[in-house]
C-alpha cells in the first residue's frame, strides 16, 4: 500500500500557484487598471461624500437660515443667490447632498435587506415559499412604482421614515428578483448539498455558502438601484410628497426655483438656479453608473479564476 | 490496425523546438518548454500525460493557434511545406477547417444548438467553395454511415439536442472530416463517454482515420484509450516531452519511469474479503424524480461493514438516485433504507445530526463541491465545528491532523481550493467527509474527473483510510479499473434495476447476465489489438 507511483506526492501535484495577495493589493491592483470613466466616477462619488459628512463645516450659512432679500442674485455674500423666501441656494445646496444621498442610502440598504433575504429564501426553499414570494412580487411589480409610492405616501403621511420604507419596499422587488435568479444558479452547486446533507440550517446556507458567491452582481446592483431610489426621492420631492420643507433637498429645490427660468432674458445666472441642483443629481447619478459598468465588466467578463 | 502502420509517406507536420507561454496572475507561464514533432501523412499520434501536461496546448499549437492569453514564443511548425508561423491570419483561416480539423472533448458545447446538424456538418466546405451544397450533403450522408450513426439519410435534419453525446461526438468527426482534412486533432473525444458507448465512438474514428489515410493527434490522458488508436505514442510532462515510441513498443518495455508508473496504475488491486455484517440495508426500493417516471426499480443492495461495495452501469442506469436515496435528498416511493438495522427516516429534514453524521458524501466534480469562497480550514473545520462542537485550537489541532491524514501539509491550510489541483481539491473533500468520523462515505465518481497517476493516489488514500478507520464505502462508478482496485462487492445496475450483486470474483468472471458481459467487454484494455479483436467477433 505504502508503494506509491515514481515521484508522486499529493503535496506536490501540478497546481496554480496564485501569488498571495492582500485584499488591499487586489484593490490597488484592480485600480491601476481602472479607464478614466471609472476613475471620474469614483472621485466623483467621495467628493460627494466629503460634502455630505462636513456639510455643518462646509456650508456658509445654515440650512434654514431666512434672509431679508429673497430672489437675491449671484455673487456677493449669498454665491448663488437666495431662493423665493430668501434662504442661501448654496449652503442649501451642500445639505441638500446630506439629506438626498443619506435618505437614499437608507433606503437601498433596507431595500437589499428585504429584497436580498426573501430571494434568497425564495432560491434556497424553492417550491411554495418560492411560489408565494414570487407572485406577491409579481403583483407589486404591476403597478407603476412612482403612482404607487405617491399613494402610499397619501396615506402615511411623508415622514422621513415612512419615505424610507415605502420606497425600500418597492424597490425591494427588482432586488428580489435579481437575488433569486442569481442564487438559484448557486443553489444548484454540490457545496450546497453538502452542506444541506450535514444538516445545516437555513440561516447558515444564505449566508456562508451562497451570498458570498453572490456578492459581485449585488454589489453592481446596489449602485444602479441606489441611483433609481435617489432619482425617485428627487422626482416625489419635486411633486411635493418627498422630504418635506424646510430640509433642504435636491428635488424640492429644482422645483422651488422653477420659475427662475423664466428670467433668462433679463439675469441668466439667476436662469442657472434651478439647473444647480439638477445637475447635482445628474452628476451623481452618471458617476454611480460609471462606477457599477466599470465594475460589472470586471465581474461578468471572463475571469481567469478558472 | 494489425498491419503496423507507422511508414505512410513523407512528413506532414514538422514542429521544432516549440515553446508556448501563458500569461495569468500578471505574468508569462511557460505551458510547453520546447518540444519537436514529427508526423507523417496518415499516421496517428497519442499525445498522452496529466493535466497541466501541456498536451491540448501543444494540439492547438500544431494548427498554429494559442487559445486567448497565449503565444507561441519560438520554435517552428511546418504544415505540408508551409510555415505557419509566419503564415498571417487569413492564411492560416484557409487552412483551418479545411486541411487540419480539430475535434473537441465536448460535443455538446460545440454545435450550434439552434442549426441542424447537416447544416453544420457542411459548413467549413461550403464556406471555402470546396463543394457544392448537394455533393457535401450527400457526402456527409456518406460519412454518417460510415461512422455508423443511425439512419445516415435523416439524422442530419435534427438538433443537436435530439441526440446522444455519443452520437453527437460522430457528428463532430463527420464534421471535421467532410472537407477531407490532412490532419485531425482529437482532444479528449471519448472522455465524456460511457464505456459502452466509447467503444462505438472509437471504432468509428479509426476506421474513418484509416480509410481516408488522414493523419491525426489523438489527445487522451487514458492509455487503454490510445493504445486502440495511435501508431506512435508521446508522452508529456510539465510542458517537456518524455519519451515518444511506437504504440507497440511503448507498451511492452516504457524506457522512462514515469512511463512506468503511468503503466503501473493499473496494475493496482485490492483482495476481496467477504462479511455478513451489513450497515446499510437497502430494501425494495422504488424512485422516482418530481413529477418524472420511475427511475429505480425494486433496487435491494446490501453494504457490509468496513467493506467497498461497487455500484456500476452507465449513466442513466440509477446509480447516483441510489445514492440520493440513501442520503435521503429524494424519499422511495417505496421500500426504505435500514441504517445498522434501524429504518432511516425517508426525508433529510426528519433525520437527527447523529444519522447525518454517519453517511457523508464525496463528489465526483471536486470544483463544485467546496464553496470557492472558503478556506480549507473553514471548509474541513466546519463539520468538525457542526457535529463534535470543536472550536478554537482544538479545531485547528485536528484539521491539521486531517490534513496529514490526506497527505497534504499545513501549507493547504489558509488556502482557497481556486488554487488547489485537482486531486488535491478531491483530498480536501475526503477529508472533510472525515471530519464528520463517519460510518459510510458514498464516492460518486470520485476519480473519474482525475488522471490515472492521480486516480492511484486518490484509491490507495481511501483503501489505507478504510484499515485505518474501518470504514464503509459505497464507490459509484462506471470504470471497471477502478473497482477492480478498490471493491469487495459488485452491485452491477441497468435501467434502474440490480442485474446482479455479489463478491468481486463472482461478478467478474463468467458466467455474465447479458449486460454485466457487454459492459466488461467494453473497457478498454491495454492491449493495441483489443479493439480490432472486439470488432472481429462482432462481425
Amino acid at each position: 500500500m505504502k508503494n506509491h507511483p515514481i515521484g508522486y506526492s499529493a503535496v506536490a501535484e501540478v497546481n496554480r500557484m496564485r501569488e498571495r495577495r492582500s485584499q488591499w493589493q487586489i484593490v490597488k491592483l484592480e485600480l491601476s487598471k481602472a479607464p478614466y470613466s471609472a476613475w471620474f466616477g469614483i472621485i466623483v462619488i467621495l467628493a460627494y461624500f466629503f460634502v455630505a459628512l462636513f456639510a455643518p463645516l462646509l456650508a456658509p450659512h445654515g440650512e434654514a437660515e431666512i434672509f431679508t432679500s429673497s430672489f437675491a442674485p449671484w455673487g456677493g455674500e449669498h454665491v448663488f443667490g437666495t431662493d423665493q423666501i430668501g434662504r442661501d441656494i448654496f449652503s442649501r445646496l451642500i445639505y441638500g447632498a446630506r439629506n438626498t444621498i443619506g435618505i437614499a442610502l437608507a433606503t437601498t440598504l433596507v431595500s437589499f435587506a428585504i429584497g436580498g433575504s426573501l430571494g434568497l429564501v425564495a432560491a434556497i426553499s424553492g417550491g411554495w415559499t418560492d411560489q408565494i414570494l414570487s407572485r406577491l412580487v409579481d403583483v407589486l411589480m404591476a403597478i407603476p412604482g412612482l403612482i404607487f409610492a405617491l399613494m402610499l405616501l397619501t396615506i402615511f403621511g411623508s415622514s422621513i421614515l415612512s419615505l424610507i420604507l415605502i420606497i425600500a419596499v418597492l424597490d425591494s422587488t427588482r432586488v428580489f428578483r435579481l437575488t433569486r435568479s442569481v442564487a438559484i444558479s448557486v443553489v444548484v452547486m454540490d457545496y450546497v448539498e453538502a452542506a444541506k446533507l450535514r444538516g445545516e440550517k437555513l440561516a447558515w446556507i444564505m449566508r456562508r455558502e451562497i451570498l458570498p458567491n453572490i456578492m459581485p452582481p449585488l454589489i453592481a446592483e446596489f449602485g444602479l438601484r441606489f441611483s433609481f431610489v435617489f432619482l425617485t426621492i428627487a422626482a416625489l420631492s419635486f411633486l411635493g410628497l418627498g422630504i418635506q420643507p424646510p430640509t433642504a433637498d435636491w428635488g424640492s429645490m429644482v422645483r422651488d426655483n422653477a420659475s427662475m427660468i423664466q428670467f433668462a432674458k433679463y439675469d441668466l445666472t439667476a436662469a442657472l438656479t434651478p439647473m444647480l441642483p439638477a445637475g447635482a443629481i445628474a452628476l451623481l447619478t452618471v458617476a454611480v453608473n460609471f462606477v457599477v459598468d466599470w465594475f460589472l465588466d470586471k465581474t461578468s467578463g471572463i475571469k481567469d479564476e478558472h | 490496425m494489425s498491419t503496423e502502420r507507422d511508414k505512410k509517406g513523407d512528413i506532414l507536420l514538422e514542429m521544432k523546438d516549440i515553446r508556448v507561454e501563458g500569461f495569468s496572475d500578471e505574468r508569462w507561464h511557460k505551458i510547453i518548454k520546447g518540444i519537436d514533432l514529427t508526423l507523417h501523412r496518415g499516421q496517428v499520434m497519442g499525445l498522452i500525460g496529466e493535466s497541466g501536461a501541456g498536451k491540448s496546448t501543444l494540439g492547438l499549437a500544431s494548427m498554429g493557434f494559442t487559445k486567448p492569453g497565449c503565444k507561441i514564443t519560438s520554435g517552428s511548425i511546418f504544415f505540408d511545406g508551409q510555415d505557419l508561423i509566419k503564415a498571417n491570419d487569413e492564411e492560416k483561416r484557409m487552412l483551418w477547417g479545411t486541411k487540419i480539423a480539430y475535434v473537441a472533448q465536448s460535443a455538446a458545447a460545440s454545435f450550434n444548438p439552434a442549426h441542424r446538424l447537416l447544416d453544420q456538418t457542411v459548413e467549413a466546405s461550403l464556406n471555402r467553395n470546396l463543394q457544392t451544397k448537394s455533393v457535401a450533403e450527400a457526402d456527409a450522408r456518406n460519412l454518417y454511415e460510415q461512422l455508423q450513426l443511425p439512419d445516415p439519410n435523416n439524422i442530419g435534419d435534427r438538433y443537436p439536442h435530439q441526440v446522444s453525446g455519443g452520437q453527437l461526438q460522430r457528428m463532430m468527426t463527420a464534421m471535421a472530416m467532410s472537407p477531407r482534412p490532412e490532419l485531425i486533432i482529437f482532444d479528449e473525444p471519448t472522455t465524456a463517454l460511457d464505456v459502452t458507448t466509447q467503444v462505438e465512438v472509437l471504432v468509428a474514428m479509426r476506421n474513418i482515420v484509416e480509410k481516408f489515410n488522414t493523419a491525426a493527434l489523438y489527445i487522451t490522458h487514458d492509455l487503454a484509450v490510445v493504445a486502440q488508436m495511435a501508431d506512435v505514442i508521446k508522452v508529456l510532462r510539465y510542458g517537456h516531452e518524455v519519451e515518444e515510441a511506437k504504440t507497440r513498443e511503448m507498451l511492452v518495455s516504457p524506457k522512462e519511469d514515469y512511463t512506468k508508473s503511468l503503466w503501473s496504475v493499473r496494475s493496482l488491486e485490492k483482495p476481496e474479503s467477504p462479511s455478513d455484517d451489513f450497515v446499510i440495508s437497502i430494501n425494495n426500493v422504488d424512485a422516482a424524480y418530481l413529477g418524472g417516471s420511475k427511475v429505480l426499480h425494486n433496487v435491494n443492495i446490501d453494504i457490509p461493514r468496513g467493506r467497498t461495495v461497487a455500484v456500476v452501469g452507465e449513466s442513466g442506469s440509477g446509480k447516483s438516485t441510489t445514492a440520493r436515496v440513501i442520503t435521503g435528498l429524494l424519499q422511495p416511493i417505496t421500500g426504505s433504507v435500514y441504517f445498522n438495522g434501524e429504518a432511516l427516516p425517508p426525508a433529510l429534514k426528519d433525520r437527527s445530526k447523529e444519522q447525518l453524521r454517519r453517511v457523508q458524501m464525496i463528489y465526483q466534480s471536486a470544483d463544485t463541491a467546496m464553496n470557492p469562497r472558503q478556506t480549507i480550514s473553514e471548509i474541513v473545520g466546519r463539520p468538525l465545528e457542526f457535529y463534535h462542537s470543536l472550536y478554537g485550537t482544538q479545531k485547528q489541532e485536528r484539521i491539521l491532523e486531517l490534513l496529514e491524514m490526506i497527505e497534504l501539509d499545513e501549507s493547504f491550510y489558509d488556502r482557497f481550493p481556486g488554487e488547489l489541483s485537482g486531486g488535491q481539491k478531491q483530498r480536501v473533500c475526503i477529508a472533510r467527509a472525515l471530519a464528520a468520523d463517519p460510518e459510510v462515505i458514498i464516492c460518486d465518481e470520485v476519480t473519474s474527473a482525475l488522471d490515472q497517476i492521480v486516480q492511484e493516489g486518490i484509491l490507495q488514500l481511501l483503501l489505507r483510510l478504510q484499515q485505518e478507520f474501518n470504514i464503509t464505502y459505497l464507490f459509484i462508478t462506471h470504470d471497471i479499473a477502478v473497482v477492480q482496485a478498490i471493491s469487495d462487492e459488485i452491485v452491477v445496475m441497468y435501467q434502474g434495476a440490480v442485474v446482479e450483486q455479489g463478491l468481486k470474483s463472482k461478478i467478474m468472471s463468467p458466467p455474465y447476465p447479458d449486460y454485466t458481459k457487454l459492459l466488461l467487454k467494453s473497457v478498454p484494455e491495454m492491449d493495441p489489438n483489443w479493439l480490432t479483436n472486439l470488432v472481429d467477433k462482432r462481425d
